[in-house]
């Protein structure tokens, strides 16, 4: 195991951050932390990274008791949030700046900095100063330096917040290829759920300060621990007495009983909206208490051609993923 | 920088009588004043006598004089070297450090832009002085002496001078939050390294700032001096002690020669603060 946490626990006066955090990484993996701001996602990553101290519990990094090291003494990498690059210094300054305090001889530091812009893509910028550079090139910047002092783990905070969702999606597939060629033991921590599932093998999921469920992108979303990871993970909808995806539900507009499916329930459209290629319908089922959301794709829609007041009758499409809805008794 | 410049466009007849009236204000109070010593440092003494550059000079070169400057420069140099040391320490433990105290710390750094300079000089006599002292029979048992020497003159300076390198030093720090030295520490940097390589270089032009600052402040700082030092000609007597002594002495040409080099170090000090500011203002 490179990373591994065991009963941290962390407050700020009365607000309780972290509670009871067990988590074991393995080597090479790429780890997504993902939860709601404020959940302790990012306290974690810094408690880690020796940037902040926890109360009690300890880190174990590459099998070294770390707990009580300072953050110089861990052979981290840490990618701030909001860059933290120095501002006074040349790029290629920038991503020198572990190798020249660890005394390294200057022809390998030169090396390695060709190396590292190389791999980042910022090679022609290696003597400008960092205010010339756009977002997602400081991002980058700040991760060729992170990696420059050959970390034994690379801890990312938000490393795709604060950047237009073209540069966005760039910077997430540029990530993924980088951790397959680096393979360097790498945790980075999101509120999106859907860059923690494209881009990460694990996801560990934070909400008020515990964990709720460590697992693949494919477990979170097929078999979600409880309502919070479903419903963080994508939409959800009530249908019954089950809680589950609006894509998985089926529409038709007659009661028309297939055996083997369950009877399916009756509503009548309440609001359409269409977002792209999807047309998102809210539907008042009778004898319940909260309207459902149906997901169709729109060609679907105009051949059914649905509209406000159209009767509908829903069910559970086959195989669709359901958990129960709690503490109601029935609806 | 749009906003400034429609501001400037607007001329209006309100314009120019503010821009008179404060025209009017600072020829008043400063200008005239200012000129009136320059112009009699460089007249001449008496009728017929000789004037301007040379008899400048001359009064400048009596051994007298050159020792109050010496003197002068000798505290304001000790002055500012301990107020930067410190000051960009006392900036450093109030800004990075959460401890208690640190409010009234913040407070007691301020005191001395507060306090009249005269106080200063006063509370400084009580605690050091060999006669009644708190710490002076201490210090004068081990042979120190610190109340009418050059120590005791270089204490009062840095006392009045000190807040001066800590405001200007405290906001940037602010400003520059701690984000870069924990990425340094993280690069594997110490704190002595990150200090040097990161902090220093940020705060840069603000040192600079607060370290001209509190070099003319010092340069001409009156009130503590006076009661500290014994006043004397060849004897603890500063720039502005001697200003004061010949111009009660009715040696007036000579003090107006002093005063008007004062002035000169003065404008010489703005001259940098703002060759300073300006690079600073186009980041």
């Amino acid at each position: 195991m490179s990373i591994e946490v065991s009963g941290i626990n962390k407050k700020y006066g009365d607000f309780v951050a972290l509670e009871d955090i067990n988590v074991s990484l393995p080597t090479g993996q790429l780890t997504a932390l993902l939860g709601p701001s404020g959940g302790g996602k990012s306290t974690l990553l810094r408690i880690i990274a020796g940037l902040d101290t926890a109360d009690s519990g300890s880190v174990e990094i590459e099998g070294v008791n770390a707990t009580k090291l300072p953050p110089q003494k861990r052979n981290v990498g840490f990618v701030f949030q909001h860059y933290a690059v120095f501002k006074h210094m040349t790029v290629a300054k920038n991503v020198a700046f572990g190798l020249e305090i660890r005394k390294r001889p200057k022809a390998e530091v030169k090396a390695k900095v060709a190396e590292l812009l190389e791999l980042v893509h910022l090679s022609q910028f290696a003597h400008r100063l960092p205010s010339q550079l756009s977002g997602g090139q400081r991002r980058r910047l700040a991760l060729a330096r992170a990696l420059a002092v050959e970390p034994s783990v690379l801890l990312l905070d938000e490393p795709f917040g604060a950047l237009d969702a073209k540069v966005r999606k760039e910077l997430r597939d540029w990530l993924r290829r980088l951790h397959d060629e680096v393979h360097v033991t790498t945790v980075f921590v999101t509120h999106d759920q859907e860059e923690a599932m494209e881009v990460a093998d694990e996801i560990v999921v934070i909400n008020n300060g515990r964990i709720e469920q460590i697992g693949t992108p494919d477990q979170l979303y097929d078999e979600p621990a409880n309502d919070f990871v479903m419903g963080f993970l994508g939409d959800v909808t009530r249908l019954g007495n089950v809680r589950l995806r609006p894509h998985d539900i089926e529409l038709a507009l007659s009661p028309a009983v297939t055996p083997g499916t369950p009877p399916a329930f009756a509503g009548v459209i309440e609001r359409t909206l269409r977002l792209g290629f999807e047309l998102r319908l809210t539907v008042d089922v009778e004898g319940q208490g909260e309207t459902t959301q149906v997901v169709l794709s729109r060609t679907h829609a105009r051949a059914l051609d649905l509209g406000v007041g159209t009767k509908v009758w829903l069910r559970p499409a086959t195989g669709a993923i359901s958990v129960p809805v709690l503490g109601v008794a029935s609806a | 920088m749009a906003d400034t410049s429609t501001i400037r466009n607007r001329k209006g007849p309100v314009t120019y009588v503010m821009r008179f009236g404060v025209i009017g204000y600072l020829a008043i109070l400063v200008v005239w004043p200012l000129y009136e010593v320059t112009a009699r440092t460089f007249a001449p003494l008496e009728r017929g006598a000789e004037g301007g550059f040379g008899a400048f000079l001359e009064r400048l070169q009596d051994p007298s004089v050159t020792y109050a400057f010496q003197l002068t420069a000798t505290c304001a140099f000790w002055a500012v070297l301990i107020n930067t040391v410190f000051g960009v320490g006392i900036s450093l433990l109030l800004v990075r450090y959460q401890f208690p105290g640190r409010r009234i710390l913040s407070v007691l750094v301020d005191l001395p832009m507060s306090v009249s300079p005269v106080v200063v000089g006063l509370a400084l006599v009580l605690a050091y002085s060999s006669g009644q002292g708190w710490f002076g029979e201490a210090l004068e048992s081990a042979g120190i002496f610190i109340i009418g020497t050059t120590p005791g003159l270089i204490m009062a300076t840095a006392f009045v001078s000190l807040p001066l390198v800590v405001r200007e030093i405290v906001p940037v720090l602010e400003e520059i939050g701690i984000d870069a030295e924990l990425a340094a520490s993280s690069l594997g940097a110490n704190g002595w390294q990150t200090f040097r390589r990161i902090t220093l270089p940020s705060i840069k032009w603000a040192v600079v700032y607060g370290v001209v600052l509190s070099m003319a402040r010092s340069l001409g700082e009156f009130g503590a001096v006076k009661i500290v030092s014994p006043g004397a000609e060849f004897r603890g007597e500063t720039a502005t002690i001697l200003i004061q002594n010949r111009y009660t002495n009715y040696e007036e040409p000579t003090a107006y020669a002093a005063a008007f080099v004062l002035v000169l170090a003065s404008v010489l000090a703005l001259v940098v603060v703002s060759l300073i500011r300006k690079p600073e203002d186009h980041k």
